[in-house]
């Protein structure tokens, strides 16, 4: 069956019209699923008892004449770093392959709150560590635009998933890209939030200090319906900020005029594809027409970015890693003694990436490394962010690519992890600096969505929604969502 | 010993006694069933967060005033690392360079002085669980359980400086710890509940030799005696090797307790590498320092200054006073005795001698006492009144431990009143001269002793009721008429 690229608001209307059921609907997607996910491997584990239970509470409400959420009844994936309890999170990994949470994530306490649908977990990259979902012990995601291809990591599974229609939205996690990558390959939209926008609690953490949940979806007013319902203090984050959210949809058709736009040089250089610049700067032109003013701006110590990354998140993830030994949850191989047993239990059941960066995490924090490397990595931080700090007081946002590239075939980089960690150049800066930054699909290359990025202040989704917006309509890329291969199943 | 000069410092775990853990809500209450208090973040679960106890900072600030140290404008948590089976996360939440307070002192009775103990630091922590094993050790054992219940239970470590010169002082600094602990009441220091943990570290070097020797750590100090006998053992060690030309090595020793020694629990080679971090959960610390003044203001009267109030100003003797504030449980019940009407020296008295050898028999404490302040006040009221005998206050007082009574009930029922009136008195006197020809003539004859004889015989025939001092002029009197 073919299902159309329906919106949120789409869907909220025929709900609340009683076109159709909460439970038709899912009861669609979870047929579109079994259809098409054992070709694009979108979802480690779906839960058609609890989506089927959560829509017939919809229906129930309607049939009350109660006020629906715009998020309710609309079918929903989440990344399986997100917990959800009761429902199998796996972190992409052999380790958790069978834990099941006892509680759930506050952004999946959310969505519940507002009746959302929830129709499974989403396949990752392990413990969020990789750019392709290939280091996915569930197997590699596949793009829907051409399944030979990757669909980005770590998040690719929720991205696939709405490229494919198989979602209508979801939730990722972006430590260095993790988010933005995957909305790139695979021409979705998706945001990462400002650190501490979104409450962390229940997202298995890789490197707390980066980590921030953000939505996914096929267009930004569906991302902006999104993150009123995901953001806002949580006491039980200490790193979830106090500030007032605002109504991320209410600005969206405001345009760009006035606005200043910054075009750092560093991320229109060496080691990105010409191809990919172009339709980059191809649409920051159309935002000039639109009124925008765009500047060349410089981020000078970006080329320090992706080193301190891989000495930060490392050194956080050996410890926040360090949890999984067999002892009280999770699996376990036997061994002689404890020692043994979690030594076993370590070396087998994570793959290589993720041992690769504990190791690497344990080096950089051992006594007689750590000035040279940890502290090291974390003025190079604070060079960062000083960078975007100069740059936000002359724009109001910039734009850059997403991805050097398009979507590379599967397997083509496994081997050489430092060509892989490259994917995520222009990303990891923001993550390092807290920033929020939206990725949208801008054109095609190879036949492949390209993305850009608008990175904003901190704080400001708002108006990075608002420049998304305009941006999409000019760029015209929401309907072509519809070619993709799977889509169209 | 003589030759060489003991070095000791001491590490000591101090559990706060705040209702609920140092990073989630559970309970931190000692004795419930195994892993009853416990949840997704005291168990380290994938995606927990933990948030600060803000009861367990301020605890830590008031121990830090009541032990003179600068408390931090700036602190952070960071993580130290370490795997092992009772640590769910396998790092454990800890302050590492910017601890909560520093740079205090602690003023400690040694033999006829007062000693002056630096204080390193302090900081907060949580704790890890329980393990019990099969067998005897983890790595013996066929299996082991986990009580994940003191998981997250808040701590303060408070570090000395190495300023300790023998295991009398060092116990000497713990008793005074405990004290202020328990005075401002952020811990109940119990050894045996593991509430207090100590460990030592010792090294020895010669008389006037300003640079510190090699040191070991010996941990498993379960006890005041424990930490005092350890540290005898292992100074004794320490000793045999040096006077042997040996050298000692830097190690960490664990005291066993029945059969007396410190025995090698890991060498230098194996000491961790904790790759401290700061915690990213955790944000960091910013002290307000008209919060630390108003705490300040909030702390009570310390020991110390107790104990010279109770010498100054109520002429206590040092060594009463020191018994009665070397916990505040006692110091509060002997006010509480003053303040229902009695006089410091005879309730001092009573607290430390009478009060103390009830409770020290039935094994309670002071706040268990089956006799309330207000009832012993009344008690001695009855002897300063001379309605009893300090004899009879005794027997009227074990009386009152059986069975709750108010001491006038129990007189009146015994019918245990002094007998000061001068008619019965004076009859006793008579009777008992009359039948003690012999000693009459005794005290004629110049033997002083005499006297006490006919006292006693006086008291007998009264059943103790009668007043001592009215006895003793009444019969010097007769005697010497006759």
């Amino acid at each position: 069956m073919t299902m159309p690229y329906y919106s949120i608001g789409e869907i909220h209307t025929l709900l609340v019209s009683r076109e159709t059921s909460a439970e038709a609907l899912c009861r669609d997607y979870l047929e579109r699923i079994e259809k098409i996910n054992p070709e694009i491997n979108a979802y480690i584990t779906t839960d058609p008892d609890g989506a089927l239970n959560a829509a017939r509470a919809v229906d129930r409400l309607l049939a009350a004449g109660e006020d629906l959420h715009p998020l309710a009844g609309v079918p929903a994936i989440i990344k399986d770093n997100i917990c959800t309890r009761m429902l199998r999170t796996t972190c992409g990994s052999r380790i958790l392959g069978q834990f099941v949470p006892p509680y759930s994530a506050t952004v999946v306490e959310r969505v519940n709150a507002v009746h959302g649908v929830i129709l499974g977990k989403g396949n990752m990259d392990e413990f969020g560590m990789g750019s392709s979902n290939e280091n996915s012990a569930f197997g590699p995601a596949r793009n829907p635009w051409d399944p030979t291809r990757v669909t980005g990591g770590s998040s690719g599974g929720p991205a696939a998933a709405v490229a494919a229609n198989i979602a209508v939205w979801g939730l990722g996690s972006d430590t260095g890209g993790s988010i933005r990558t995957p909305a790139s390959f695979c021409g979705v939209v998706g945001m990462k939030p400002t650190y501490g926008r979104v409450s962390r609690y229940g997202l298995v953490a890789y490197a707390s200090s980066l980590d921030q949940i953000g939505p996914f979806a096929a267009s930004v007013e569906d991302v902006a319906i999104a993150m009123n319902c995901i953001s806002g203090y949580d006491p039980a984050d200490s790193t979830s900020a106090r500030t007032s959210v605002p109504d991320f949809c209410a600005g969206l058709k405001k345009g760009v005029r006035g606005l200043k736009i910054g075009l750092p040089r560093e991320y229109f250089g060496e080691g990105i594809r010409p191809e990919v610049s172009a339709a980059v700067m191809a649409a920051a032109a159309k935002l000039s027409d639109q009124g925008a003013e765009c500047t060349e701006i410089s981020l000078p110590h970006t080329e320090y970015a992706l080193a301190a990354y891989y000495i930060i998140a490392p050194a956080e993830a050996s410890s926040n890693l360090a949890r999984y030994d067999g002892v009280s949850y999770g699996s376990r191989i036997d061994g002689d003694d404890i020692i043994a047993m979690s030594c076993k239990t370590r070396s087998r059941l994570f793959g290589m990436e993720v041992q690769r960066r504990i190791m690497l995490g344990t080096y950089v924090l051992s006594s007689g490394y750590y000035d040279a490397y940890y502290l090291r990595a974390l003025k190079i931080r604070r060079l960062i962010k000083g960078d975007f700090d100069r740059a936000f007081a002359s724009v109001d946002a910039i734009i850059a690519p997403v991805v050097p590239d398009v979507a590379f075939r599967i397997g083509e980089k496994t081997d050489d992890p430092l060509t892989m960690y490259m994917t995520d150049v222009c990303t990891i800066p923001v993550n390092m600096a807290g920033l929020p930054s939206l990725a949208i699909p801008c054109g095609l290359v190879d036949g492949l969505p390209v993305g850009l990025q608008i990175i904003g202040r901190p704080m400001a989704e708002a108006e990075i929604l608002q420049i998304g917006h305009c941006a999409e309509q000019i760029i015209g890329f929401a309907g072509i969502a519809n070619k993709t291969k799977a889509g169209a199943l | 010993m003589n030759k060489w000069e003991m070095v000791i410092g001491l590490e000591v775990h101090s559990e706060l006694k705040t209702r609920s853990k140092i990073f989630c809500g559970c309970s931190t209450r000692f004795g419930s069933s195994p892993n009853s208090n416990i949840c997704p973040v005291c168990l380290g679960l994938p995606g927990v967060l933990p948030v600060l106890n803000q009861k367990v900072l301020e605890f830590a600030i008031k121990a830090g005033l009541a032990l003179n140290c600068r408390i931090a404008a700036h602190s952070k948590f960071d993580r130290k690392n370490y795997y092992y089976p009772d640590l769910p996360k396998n790092y454990q939440i800890s302050q590492y360079d910017l601890p909560i307070a520093e740079n205090g002192w602690l003023d400690v009775e040694v033999g006829d002085g007062i000693k002056r103990i630096g204080i390193t630091r302090i900081h907060m922590e949580e704790d890890a669980g329980k393990l019990v094993h099969a067998g005897s050790t983890i790595t013996s054992s066929s299996h082991s359980l986990v009580d994940y219940n003191r998981t997250g239970v808040p701590l303060i470590e408070i570090v000395s400086e190495p300023d300790l010169r023998s295991p009398e002082e060092a116990r000497a600094y713990l008793e005074k710890l405990k004290a202020i602990l328990e005075y401002i009441e952020v811990s109940d220091c119990k050894m045996e509940e593991g509430s207090l943990r100590c460990d030592a570290n010792i090294s020895l070097r010669r008389h006037g030799q300003t640079k510190f020797g090699i040191k070991t750590e010996i941990k498993n100090l379960t006890s005041f005696r424990a930490v005092q006998r350890g540290l005898e053992y292992e100074a004794g060690r320490q000793q045999t090797i040096l006077d042997e030309g040996g050298v000692i090595e830097q190690e960490t020793r664990s005291w066993d307790e029945e059969k007396g020694v410190t025995v090698l629990l890991r060498g230098k080679e194996h000491a961790h590498d904790y790759r401290y971090l700061p915690d990213p959960d955790l944000v960091p610390l910013e002290i307000d320092r008209q919060w630390v003044e108003e705490l300040k203001k909030q702390l009570p009267e310390l020991p110390s200054a107790r104990k010279q109030r109770y010498i100054e100003q109520m002429g206590l003797s040092d060594y009463d006073a020191g018994v009665l504030t070397a916990s505040r449980a006692t110091a509060d019940y002997f006010e509480q005795v003053l303040a229902a009407g009695a006089s410091p020296k005879g309730a001092a008295n009573w607290v430390t001698v009478e009060l103390a050898g009830k409770l020290n028999q039935s094994g309670l404490t002071i706040s268990q006492s089956p006799v309330p302040a207000a009832q012993l006040a009344q008690l001695l009221k009855l002897i300063d009144d001379r309605v009893i005998s300090g004899k009879i206050a005794k027997d009227v007082f074990a009386r009152m431990w059986q069975t709750g009574k108010e001491p006038e009930q129990i007189i009146r029922e015994e019918g245990l009143t002094q007998i000061s009136d001068d008619d019965s008195l004076r009859q006793m006197v008579e009777q008992v001269i009359s039948q003690h020809p012999q000693t009459v003539a005794d005290f004629h004859a110049g033997k002083e002793k005499a006297v006490g004889f006919l006292v006693g015989q006086i008291m007998k025939l009264s059943r103790g009721k009668a007043n001592p001092e009215i006895v003793n002029r009444m019969l010097r009197e007769k005697l010497l008429e006759g």
